[in-house]
Parts: C-alpha cells; sequence; structure tokens
C-alpha cells in the first residue's frame, strides 16, 4: 500500500506525518521546509522562541491556516484535502481563553461535544469523564466565570479531550500560570496520555516544560534545527560531569585515572566525565581516597541544549533577547 | 488500480463528512446558548424594557398633549406597536452584536473551528436571536391595557409572528454588521449610528407621512419600515377605531404611489432577511 492511500483511509501509523512543510507570508518564511513525524501516545513539544514559527506549524497542522508547499498529515487525514475529518479528530488548546464565561463548565463543554458530533447518549458520561481526568468534577456546574485562571484552562484541556481526539494540540498551555497550576495541569496532560492514549503535540519556549515531552524539536527562524528526546539532545551537547576539589588533586587525579574515569585537571580542580551524574558521585568520591572539599554534580540542560544549537540563549517574553525579535519584526516589515 | 479505490473511498468520506442530522443539533445547541444567556442575565431583560417604556409613557404623554386625540385614539396608542416594535430591534440587534463579545473573549474561536458549517452557525445564531427578541417583545404586551390597546389571542398570535420575522431580519442584520467589527469599542458607536436612525426612521415612532422628499426616501429604504407597518395595521384592524382616527393616523407604506399590501411588506422584509443572512455567512467567512 503506498503513502498516500494510507493517508486517505486514516489508518497511517504515524499520529502526524509532515514533509516539506513550507508557510510563506509575502517574504518572510514563517516556517521552512520542515519534515518530522509523530507516533502515537507520543508527546511531541515544539520548542523554541516567540516569532521562531511553532504557532504557523501548529496552525497548519490544525487547517487553520494553508501550508504554502508540503504536505502533512494528522490522524491519518490530510490537513488540506481532509481538513474537516482532521478537526473531527483532535483537540484544541489554544494560548488565549475560548470559554464562554456565562456558561457553567458543563454547558461549555456540551456545546463542545455537539459542535464535534459526539453521539448524544455518549455525551454524559464523556463530560463526567473528562471533568474527573482534570480533577474538576466537583465545579461541573459552576459558572465558568467562577473558575480561576488555571482552571479555566484544565477546563479547556478536558474539552479538547472530549471529543476523543487522536491528537490534542496544546499551544503555549501554560503561558500566564502560576508553577503550581503549571505542574497540575501537566499532571492532567500525561494522565490523559496514559489513560485515553492521545498523541500529545505542543508548544512551548518555557525548557523545563519541554522536558515532559517524550521527543522534542527545536525550531528556531522557521527551521527545525534539532529533534530528538530529552536525554539524548542533552547527551549531544556533552556528558554529565562531576566536578571535585579535593585536598590533593594529583593523588585523586591518578586514583580515577587508575579506575579508568576520563578526568580532566584544571585551574579549580578535576572535572570527571561520566554517562549519568546522579550514579557517578558515590563511586567517584570514594576512590579518590584524600579528603573531598567540594563535590558538583552537572547535568546539561536543555538551555545548554538551545545554546548549543543556536548560538544564544532561549529568554522570556518580556524582549531581552534583543536581535531575536528585531530580526522577526524587521522581517515582517519588508 | 489502488488509485481509483482510494479516490472512491475519499468521495464517500466526503459525503460523510456532513451529516445533516449533527448539523441540525449544532443549530439547535447555538439557538440554546443564546436563550440560556438571555435567561440568565436578568438586567439584559429589564434594561431592555426601560428604554421601550420610557419612549411609550414619557415621550408618549408629552406627544399626546401635543397632537391630541382624534376620535377617542391618542399618540400613545398610535406609538405603541412602535415601541413594541423598538423593544424587539433592540432585542435581536444586541443579541447578534454578542458576537463581538463573543470574538472578544475567544469563544467565536471555539465555534469556527470546530467541523461544522457557517450555515449553522448563523442559523442558530439568527433562530437565537430572533426567539430572544420575540420574547422581548411579548413581554411589552402587559403594557397594552395601560396604553389602551385591545388584545385578542388572535393577536397576540400574530404580533408574535411578526415579532418573529423582524427579529430574524434584525438578527441577520445585526451578525452582519458585529462580523465585521473587530473591537468592542466600535460596538457602541456603529450601534448609535445604525440603530437610533434605523428606528426613527421606520415609522415606529411618528408617521411617515409628509415627511420632506429625502427623508420619504431613506424610510423607503430602511427595511425596519417594512417590519414595523404590518405589525401596526394588526394591532389597529384589532381595534375599535374611528375613520378620523384611521385617517389621522395612516398604518400604510406607500411606494411609487403604490399602497403596499402586507403580503408585500412581508415578502420584503423576507427578502431583506435573506440578503443579511448571506451577507451574514460571507462576513463570519472572512474570519479565522
Amino acid at each position: 500500500m503506498d503513502r498516500r492511500e494510507q493517508h486517505l483511509d486514516g489508518t497511517s501509523p504515524q499520529a502526524i506525518d509532515v514533509h516539506g512543510l513550507t508557510k510563506r507570508y509575502g517574504a518572510l518564511a514563517a516556517v521552512k521546509d520542515i519534515d518530522f513525524s509523530v507516533g502515537q501516545g507520543e508527546v511531541f513539544a515544539f520548542l523554541g522562541p516567540n516569532g521562531a514559527g511553532k504557532s504557523t506549524t501548529i496552525k497548519m497542522l490544525c487547517t487553520l491556516a494553508h501550508p504554502t508547499s508540503g504536505q502533512a498529515t494528522v490522524a491519518g487525514f490530510d490537513v488540506v484535502s481532509r481538513a474537516k475529518a482532521v478537526r473531527r479528530h483532535i483537540g484544541l488548546v489554544f494560548q488565549e481563553q475560548t470559554l464562554d464565561d456565562q456558561l457553567t463548565a458543563e454547558e461549555n463543554l456540551r456545546f463542545h461535544a455537539v459542535l464535534y458530533g459526539v453521539p448524544h447518549a455518549q455525551i454524559d458520561p464523556r463530560i463526567s469523564r473528562v471533568m474527573e481526568l482534570v480533577a474538576l468534577s466537583d465545579r461541573r456546574r459552576d459558572l465558568v466565570s467562577t473558575y480561576s485562571g488555571g482552571m479555566s484552562r484544565r477546563l479547556e484541556i478536558a474539552r479538547g479531550m472530549l471529543h476523543t481526539p487522536k491528537v490534542l494540540f496544546l499551544d503555549e498551555p501554560t503561558v500566564g500560570l502560576d508553577p503550581q497550576t503549571r505542574a497540575l495541569m501537566w499532571e492532567d496532560v500525561m494522565r490523559l496520555r496514559d489513560e485515553e492514549g492521545v498523541t500529545i503535540f505542543l508548544t512551548t519556549h518555557y525548557m523545563d516544560e519541554a522536558e515532559y515531552a517524550d521527543r522534542i524539536a527545536i525550531i528556531d527562524y522557521g527551521s527545525i534545527i534539532a529533534l530528538d528526546t530529552p536525554d539524548a539532545l542533552k547527551a549531544s551537547v556533552g556528558a554529565d560531569t562531576v566536578e571535585l576539589e579535593t585536598a590533593d588533586d594529583e593523588t585523586a587525579l591518578a586514583a580515577l585515572q587508575r579506575e579508568g574515569y576520563t578526568v580532566e585537571r584544571n585551574e579549580g580542580g578535576l572535572t570527571v566525565f561520566v554517562a549519568d551524574e546522579e550514579a557517578a558521585v558515590g563511586p567517584i568520591v570514594s576512590t579518590v581516597g584524600v579528603l573531598v572539599r567540594t563535590v558538583r554534580a552537572h547535568r546539561p540542560t536543555l538551555d545548554d541544549v538551545f545554546l548549543h544549537f543556536t548560538g544564544r540563549e532561549i529568554r522570556e517574553q518580556h524582549g531581552e533577547a534583543v536581535p531575536m525579535f528585531a530580526r522577526a519584526h524587521g522581517a515582517r516589515r519588508s | 488500480m489502488t488509485t481509483i479505490s482510494a479516490a472512491s473511498r475519499n468521495v464517500q468520506a466526503g459525503i460523510a463528512d456532513t451529516r445533516i442530522s449533527d448539523e441540525i443539533r449544532v443549530v439547535g445547541m447555538v439557538w440554546e446558548r443564546e436563550l440560556i444567556r438571555y435567561v440568565r442575565t436578568r438586567t439584559r431583560i429589564v434594561s431592555g424594557l426601560v428604554q421601550p417604556v420610557l419612549f411609550l409613557f414619557v415621550l408618549g404623554y408629552g406627544m399626546s398633549g401635543l397632537v391630541g386625540s382624534t376620535g377617542g385614539f391618542n399618540f400613545r396608542e398610535f406609538m405603541y406597536p412602535g415601541v413594541v416594535a423598538m423593544s424587539v430591534v433592540m432585542t435581536a440587534i444586541f443579541s447578534a452584536m454578542s458576537i463581538v463579545w463573543d470574538r472578544e473573549f475567544g469563544f467565536l474561536r471555539e465555534m469556527l473551528v470546530a467541523p461544522v458549517s457557517r450555515t449553522s452557525l448563523v442559523l442558530g445564531k439568527t433562530a437565537g436571536g430572533a426567539t430572544v427578541a420575540a420574547a422581548q417583545g411579548t413581554i411589552m404586551l402587559v403594557l397594552a391595557p395601560l396604553v389602551g390597546i385591545h388584545l385578542t389571542p388572535l393577536l397576540v398570535a400574530e404580533v408574535i409572528g411578526l415579532e418573529l420575522l423582524m427579529a430574524v431580519a434584525m438578527t441577520t442584520f445585526g451578525v452582519f454588521v458585529a462580523s465585521r467589527i473587530q473591537r468592542m469599542e466600535s460596538f457602541q458607536v456603529v450601534m448609535q449610528m445604525l440603530l437610533m436612525p434605523m428606528l426613527f426612521l421606520s415609522g415606529a415612532l411618528f408617521p411617515l407621512n409628509n415627511l420632506p422628499e429625502w427623508l420619504t426616501v431613506i424610510t423607503r429604504l430602511n427595511p425596519l419600515t417594512y417590519a414595523v407597518a404590518p405589525l401596526r395595521q394588526q394591532v389597529f384592524a384589532a381595534q375599535n377605531m374611528s375613520a378620523a382616527a384611521r385617517a389621522r393616523f395612516p398604518t400604510n407604506v406607500t411606494l411609487f404611489a403604490h399602497t403596499l399590501p402586507i403580503e408585500l411588506e412581508l415578502a420584503i422584509v423576507v427578502v431583506f432577511a435573506l440578503v443579511f443572512f448571506v451577507l451574514a455567512f460571507r462576513g463570519l467567512s472572512r474570519t479565522e
């Protein structure tokens, strides 16, 4: 069976399959020739600064924007020729709130269920189920206007799951939420994946958030510059290290090298390269045989990864990363 | 061979993409939402009553002194059907304008990205706005005895029917205007610039005869003129009015020196409603 037919009858094994996807707005290429695929049940994160092309990509995948060129299938349906089928099989949670706060949570969900053609008999059990998944069952009959920002966001996630979509799209799902609420929301998302087997595609510019993903695509200036698991991405930047300061670096160095460790001596002390910093600290300290003054274990973070691939740090949305924003704006104006 | 089977399957799936029963459910749901919101905001029901009541009793009494009564029929009784129309129009426009709110608060997006047709959304919105507006107009009927208007069950049924037609035309008009407005601040301005002139030049508040030529032309271009006249005709037909009073307070609309029959007036309203419906649909299709 050729690939095209797989796309048409909705049996493509990939939840999302993207080939050469490009979107131009006049002279500006917001997304340039990207390729990737996301497996069923995977949590996949698009990580990049504002203006990198994350939202444009998500819009094309959700059939809200037409690709300039290239091809994409979501839940096995082509995003251009089968836009309506795609929409029926995806859940969407936008950056901005899209609830009617004069209705109760239940009424919002009921409205959504009808819009997405959920069979009448399934609406009530399904509402109970998704409200349970986001732990809002006891607020089911309350007006949304009485909800906090975090609760509204979780209700939107519940709503996105109501029609049992194959893929749930979350566009910057935790922007504006406090850390506690963010953690709660992530618990919800992971529960959804585990219990409903839904594929989750999210965009974010928070490094710590991308950590939750099975795989991360780093996008910058419209191109994917790295794509792998968080661990593999970090490993590609460099190994874990354990830095030591001892009473006698000379002896410690010799002892460690005898045990087969890769060690570097520098001004402050010794740097030992290891596979897993957490597990290595104990054995290293007991190996050196001299007094250890300080130990510092370090594992590359996604910040290091981003720095490595782009040559600069990802910043918050407050406009600190001046060169990045200046370029994006300049390009748009021309 | 595989290509052909794939293509035919695609066509079948294409048909399955639109299910009529689902679309009808959507119309019903959008309609239900309008009703829930209407019932829930009591302030809106009350404020929707205040302005027409103000017109009817304050302006009505004031003008009655000036105009006097003819054959026991005074200006308040003339105004009454117009004020009912006024409350219908204002509620319908306000209901349709909630699209601007929906855009501001994001709910419009929830509707527009759903796998349903825009036609269903506009139909539901129109049905909802029309129901709410007709309900508001019907509440106005309790004032009839205070003004001296006699109601019969038949007249009430006729009035509700006419209110619904008027409300459908005005809701589609409102949805069309609202679909072109991006910001909430523009809403008040547009309301003032469109709604009040439309009401004043519809014959709702004063007779349209003996106006200057240029004003007459505008009143005949106003869709509301053709909706207000039938309402007043039906209300007056059920009253015990002298010939003098009927001559003093005419109800008919003349176009090119011809008096329009009620059927033609209603047909004109239906045509306006259809045109506004298409414009509203187009307006919403431009978004997103």
